[in-house]
């Protein structure tokens, strides 16, 4: 018993280390997932952000393929670094689809004009409700959407470069 | 004009030109839009604000993380501030925007996490703690006894 008491403060030094050092090296993962990965969309009809192209509802995603719902912004600076790996996307025949959070046609018209417009039809999210509905937590974030409407992926933050394939093969696989 | 105060001089027109330079991109991109009615508009029914600023003290902001969004001026928690606000105006429990939030983001988004498999170490330990403090008092109180 006395052998063991005067262990213990070196144990228990010893395993707070550990916990903090474990900590120091794999720092805690911050990002808030949606839970809607796996559910159905929730239902929405947005109205259109720019002129001739359409608003956008959940019924869209119900034709039977898959789509990409990507959630943006004009005043989204990532936004911008990912433009062109969507319009990769959109030339390997995935159609995209986008919510524009708090936006105005203007902005959203220049941003499309500056960065290319990878978009079949933008629905404007005046004060973030339907990105709530999705469980999003920023811009931008992208949603690979089934035939049948149901969330099966999402990316968090800006697609990137080696998030072109895992993007891909999740439409394969949902086809 | 000595050396030294040439270089301070290119340097100051380096400091301007970059200003210059970032000046028209902002720091911290914000929307364009300004936020919904509710996000900073109280209820006109006192209980009704009452109950949804209670709630909103209870939900954590995506954005900062330590905060709620009660306390956090990030434009997302203005947009969640005037989704709690209207869901309660409209006659709903703040048990039910809460099930809401948490059915999208998990139990992550509230700081009144419910019991479960995941989260029974939270509600257990502070009670273990106290359990072993009340052990370890008692024994060294036996001890001076002696």
């Amino acid at each position: 018993m006395k052998r063991f008491a005067l262990w213990a403060p070196l144990a228990i030094f010893a395993l707070l280390f550990a916990v903090v050092a474990s900590g120091l090296f794999r720092p805690a993962d911050k990002v808030v997932r949606s839970a809607m990965v796996g559910k159905p969309l929730p239902d929405f009809a947005l109205p259109a952000m720019v002129p001739g192209k359409p608003g956008l509802t959940s019924a869209s995603f119900k034709g039977g393929q898959p789509r990409l719902l990507n959630v943006f912004a004009s005043w989204c600076v990532p936004c911008i670094a990912e433009a062109p790996h969507l319009m990769r996307l959109k030339t390997m025949g995935i159609p995209i689809d986008a919510i524009a959070i708090r936006d105005t046609t203007p902005a959203i018209a220049g941003f499309l004009r500056r960065n290319g417009d990878p978009y079949a039809r933008i629905g404007s999210d005046t004060a973030s409700r339907v990105q709530l509905a999705l469980g999003s937590s920023g811009v931008p974030e992208t949603f690979v959407v089934d035939g049948r409407g149901i969330v099966v992926k999402q990316i968090i933050g800006d697609i990137r470069e080696d998030n072109i394939g895992e993007i891909v093969q999740a439409v394969r696989e949902a086809r | 004009m000595s050396g030294r105060s040439s270089l301070a001089l290119a340097a100051g027109a380096t400091v301007a030109a970059l200003l210059f330079c970032t000046a028209p991109a902002p720091a911290v991109a914000q929307p364009v839009t300004p936020p919904a009615h509710y996000a900073n508009v109280q209820l006109a029914d006192p209980a009704k604000e009452a109950s949804a600023k209670a709630l909103m003290e209870t939900l954590r902001c995506l954005v900062c993380q330590g905060q709620s969004i009660a306390d956090s001026d990030a434009d997302m928690a203005a947009d969640m501030r005037a989704l709690v606000r209207e869901r309660i105006a409209r006659g709903e429990t703040p048990a039910s925007v809460r099930d809401w939030l948490v059915s999208r983001y998990g139990d992550y988004v509230t700081y009144d996490p419910p019991l479960s498999g995941l989260t029974w170490p939270l509600w257990l330990a502070p009670i273990a703690l106290l359990a072993i403090g009340v052990w370890i008092a008692r024994s060294s109180f036996r001890r001076r006894t002696r």
